[in-house]
C-alpha cells in the first residue's frame, strides 16, 4: 500500500466534487421540510434527473440545457407527490417512497438508449488571478460552475430563509400551518412551491452524478444519494451552512475510501464501499439529539375545513 | 368546486374498493404508458395480467411461479404491515432479506456435506435470526438515540448488499466453482434444499411460512393485546400512551418481526428458487413488498391478495418481455404507478367528496 500516493490537495478538489450531488439535493429537501414537508423520494428526483439531463445535454450537445431539463424533470415528478400529499392528503412517508419506486423504474425506462453513451463535457471555470495561487488556487478555483452554483444556492437559501419575507411566510406555514392559515397564507400553494424547488434542486444533483462525477449514464446510478441527503438535513439540524459542511464531510469520506482502495488498502474493496453510508448512520446517531430543530410540523397532514 | 369533508372513520365500502379501483386506473395509466413505448396496450395488459393464467403454452409453467413470486412477497409484506400500521417504518426489508439468507446459507453451508435432517431447521432458526439482528440495528438506535428509522433501515440495505458481495467472492464461495462468484448451489445439497413439497406446484416451505404468517398476524391483530396497541399507537399516538403502551418495545416488536421475516423471505429463496448466494440474486422483493403491503391495505388476507397480484405482474412483465419486448423497467414503472393510484384514491375513503359552489371569501 502506497498511502503517499494520495495527494491532500487533490482529495480537497475531488471531495468539492463528490459532494455537490449530495449538496444540491439536500439543500432542496432542506426547503422543502421547512415548510413542513417530509419528501422521501429524493432518490427517485435525483435519478430522473440524472437521466432527463443526461438525455438532452446528449441530444443537444450541451450540457446547460441537460441540466435546465433534470430541474425541470425533478420538479415534475415532485408534483405528483404534491398533488398526492396537498390535494388527494395522502400519507407524505407512503408517498415519498412511492416517488422513489416509480422514479427508479420510470429512469430506466428512459435511459434504455443512453447506456454506454458518452455526454458532452462540461467545460471548467477558470476564475482569474484566484485560480493562479499557488496551492489552493488550483483546488478551490477550477471546478466546474455547478459547484459554485451549488454554494451560491447555499447561501440563497440561507438569506431567503433568514431575511426575506417568503422565507419567514415558507417558516410560519413548517412551524404551524394552521395559525398560518388564520392568518391567511396560502399553505397548499406555498408547500407546492418549495416541495417543487426541492424537486427541481434534486434534478440537478442527479443531472450533476450522470453529467460531471461519473459521467455515464447507468440505471440506479445514483445508489443511495437521495437518502444521504435526507440523512444530511437531519444531519444540519434544518440549518443551510451545515448542510454545506455534512455534504463535504460525506464527500471526504467517498473520496477517502476511493482513493484508499486505488491505493491497496488491505481492507476489502467490499467493506470500504460501505464505509459511506456507515458513517453517514454513525454521524445520524451522534447528531441526533437536536432533534427539537426540526419543523414542527414536519410530516403532519393539513386539510382546512374551511 | 369541490370540497373534502373528513369522515369520522375511515369508510368500510371504500377501503375494500380503492385497491381495486386502483389497479384499473393502473391498468390504463399502464396502457397508455405502453402504447406510448409503441406497443398495442390491450394486448401488453392481456399478456401480463390474463396470459400467465389461462395461455395455453406459458400457463403450465407460469401458474406454479404465481407462488414462488407471492410467497416471500407475502412474508415480507406482512410484518411489514404491522410496523406500517403503528407508524413505524422499515423500509430496509431489502437488508434483512439479504442478511437472513446470508445467515441462513452459511449455516448451511457449514455443513456440507453432512445429510442431517436438522440441518435445513438450523438454516431456517438462523435465517430468522440474520433478519432480526439486521433489524434491531435500526430499533436499538431507534429506542437509545431517537436516529430516524427510516434512514437508517434504508442505508443498511446498502451495507447488505455489500456484505453480499463480499461474501459472494469471499467467505462463501463455492471452493469447487473453480474461481467464479457465488456459493454452492443448494440443488446439489438434498439436506438444505427448500425444494417444491408437491411437484409443478410452486409450493416450497417459504410459501407455507408465508400462510402461516398471515394467519398468525390475522390472530395477533384481532385477538391480542400487541395487535390492539399497534393499531392505537397508528391511529392515535396520544390514546396509546394514555393506554399503557410502551412505544419503545412496540418499535422493537415491529422492527424486529418485520426483520425476522424478510429474513426467513431471504433464507427460503437463496434455498429454493434462486438457489444459491451470488452477487445480485436478491430481486428487490423487498422494495416491492412495500408495495404489496399498501395494496393489501395492511391487512393480512388483503395482503395476501396483494401479494398473489403483485406476482402476477412479475411473471406477466417477464412473459410481456419475451413475447412483447417490452422492458423490464416498464414493468418496475407499472409497480410504481399502482403504489401512486392506491394512494391518490384512498382519498376517497378517509374524506368524503362534496361539490360546493364556491364561496366569496
Amino acid at each position: 500500500m502506497d498511502l503517499s500516493a494520495i495527494n491532500p490537495l487533490i482529495l480537497v478538489a475531488s471531495l468539492m466534487v463528490a459532494a455537490t450531488p449530495i449538496l444540491l439535493a439536500a439543500i432542496g429537501e432542506l426547503v422543502v421540510e421547512k415548510a413542513g414537508i417530509l419528501n422521501l423520494g429524493v432518490e427517485g428526483m435525483m435519478i430522473t434527473g440524472a437521466i432527463c439531463g443526461f438525455a438532452i445535454a446528449v441530444e443537444t450537445g450541451s450540457p446547460f440545457w441537460g441540466f435546465i431539463a433534470a430541474a425541470v424533470g425533478g420538479a415534475l415528478l415532485s408534483l405528483v407527490f404534491a398533488f398526492l400529499t396537498q390535494y388527494l392528503l395522502s400519507n407524505q412517508v407512503a408517498t415519498g417512497l412511492a416517488l422513489t419506486l416509480f422514479g427508479l423504474g420510470l429512469s430506466s425506462l428512459l435511459g434504455q438508449k443512453y447506456m454506454g453513451v458518452k455526454p458532452p463535457s462540461t467545460s471548467k471555470l477558470d476564475i482569474p488571478f484566484l485560480s493562479d495561487i499557488p496551492g489552493i488556487g488550483r483546488v478551490l478555483f477550477q471546478h466546474d460552475p455547478m459547484v459554485y452554483f451549488s454554494i451560491a444556492l447555499i447561501a440563497a437559501v440561507w438569506l431567503m430563509l433568514k431575511y426575506s419575507r417568503i422565507g419567514l411566510v415558507l417558516r410560519a406555514v413548517g412551524e404551524n400551518h394552521d395559525a398560518a392559515h388564520a392568518l391567511g397564507y396560502k399553505v397548499v400553494r406555498i408547500r407546492i412551491g418549495a416541495i417543487a424547488f426541492g424537486g427541481a434542486c434534486a434534478g440537478l444533483g442527479g443531472a450533476y452524478l450522470s453529467l460531471i462525477r461519473v459521467p455515464q449514464w447507468t440505471e440506479g446510478m445514483t445508489a443511495g444519494a437521495g437518502w444521504i441527503a435526507l440523512a444530511i438535513v437531519v444531519f444540519a439540524s434544518w440549518r443551510p451552512w451545515r448542510i454545506l459542511m455534512g455534504a463535504y464531510l460525506f464527500g471526504g469520506v467517498t473520496v477517502l475510501q476511493l482513493n484508499l482502495q486505488a491505493a491497496g488498502l488491505a481492507i476489502p474493496v467490499e467493506y470500504l464501499s460501505m464505509s459511506p453510508y456507515l458513517i453517514t448512520i454513525i454521524v445520524l446517531v451522534i447528531i441526533n439529539r437536536s432533534t427539537q430543530s426540526a419543523p414542527a410540523e414536519l410530516g403532519q397532514v393539513f386539510h382546512a375545513s374551511h | 368546486m369541490l370540497r373534502l369533508e373528513k369522515r369520522p372513520s375511515p369508510s368500510k365500502m371504500w377501503t375494500a374498493l380503492t385497491p381495486i379501483l386502483a389497479v384499473i386506473l393502473t391498468m390504463i395509466a399502464g396502457g397508455v404508458l405502453f402504447w406510448i413505448l409503441g406497443k398495442d396496450p390491450v394486448e401488453a395488459i392481456r399478456t401480463i395480467f390474463w396470459d400467465p393464467l389461462f395461455h395455453e403454452d406459458f400457463a403450465a409453467y407460469s401458474r406454479p411461479q404465481l407462488l414462488v413470486k407471492a410467497g416471500p412477497l407475502i412474508l415480507i409484506a406482512v410484518g411489514l404491515s404491522l410496523g406500517f400500521r403503528a407508524g413505524i417504518w422499515n423500509i430496509g426489508a431489502e437488508g434483512q432479506y439479504i442478511i437472513g439468507a446470508i445467515c441462513g446459507a452459511a449455516v448451511g453451508l457449514a455443513f456440507y456435506p453432512s445429510e442431517s435432517f436438522l440441518i435445513f431447521p438450523a438454516m431456517v432458526i438462523a435465517g430468522a435470526l440474520g433478519g432480526w439482528a439486521w433489524a434491531m440495528i435500526p430499533g436499538i438506535l431507534r429506542t437509545r438515540f431517537n436516529t430516524n428509522e427510516i434512514l437508517v433501515s434504508l442505508l443498511l440495505v446498502y451495507v447488505a448488499e455489500q456484505l453480499l458481495a463480499s461474501m459472494s467472492l469471499g467467505l462463501l464461495r463455492n471452493p469447487e466453482g473453480r474461481g467464479f462468484p457465488g456459493s454452492r448451489n443448494f440443488r446439489d445439497f438434498p439436506a438444505a434444499h427448500n425444494g417444491e413439497i408437491f411437484a409443478n406446484t410452486g409450493m416450497h416451505w417459504g410459501v407455507v411460512a408465508a400462510f402461516i404468517a398471515v394467519i398468525f398476524v390475522y390472530i395477533l391483530l384481532s385477538r391480542h393485546i400487541l395487535g390492539f396497541q399497534i393499531r392505537v399507537a397508528g391511529q392515535s399516538p396520544k390514546a396509546a400512551r394514555f393506554a399503557g403502551v410502551n412505544p419503545n418495545r412496540l418499535i422493537l416488536f415491529c422492527l424486529g418481526t418485520s426483520g425476522a421475516l424478510a429474513g426467513l423471505a431471504g433464507l427460503f429463496e437463496v434455498s429454493g428458487p434462486a438457489g444459491q448466494i451470488s452477487i445480485d440474486f436478491n430481486s428487490g422483493y423487498g422494495f416491492t413488498a412495500i408495495i404489496v403491503a399498501f395494496l393489501g391495505r395492511l391487512n393480512p388476507i388483503g395482503i395476501l391478495l396483494a401479494g398473489l397480484l403483485m406476482a402476477l405482474t412479475y411473471i406477466g412483465g417477464e412473459l410481456a418481455q419475451l413475447m412483447l419486448g417490452l422492458p423490464s423497467a416498464a414493468i418496475q414503472a407499472f409497480q410504481g404507478m399502482l403504489l401512486f393510484f392506491l394512494l391518490a384514491v384512498d382519498v376517497l375513503s378517509n374524506y368524503r367528496i362534496k361539490f360546493s359552489r364556491s364561496e366569496g371569501a
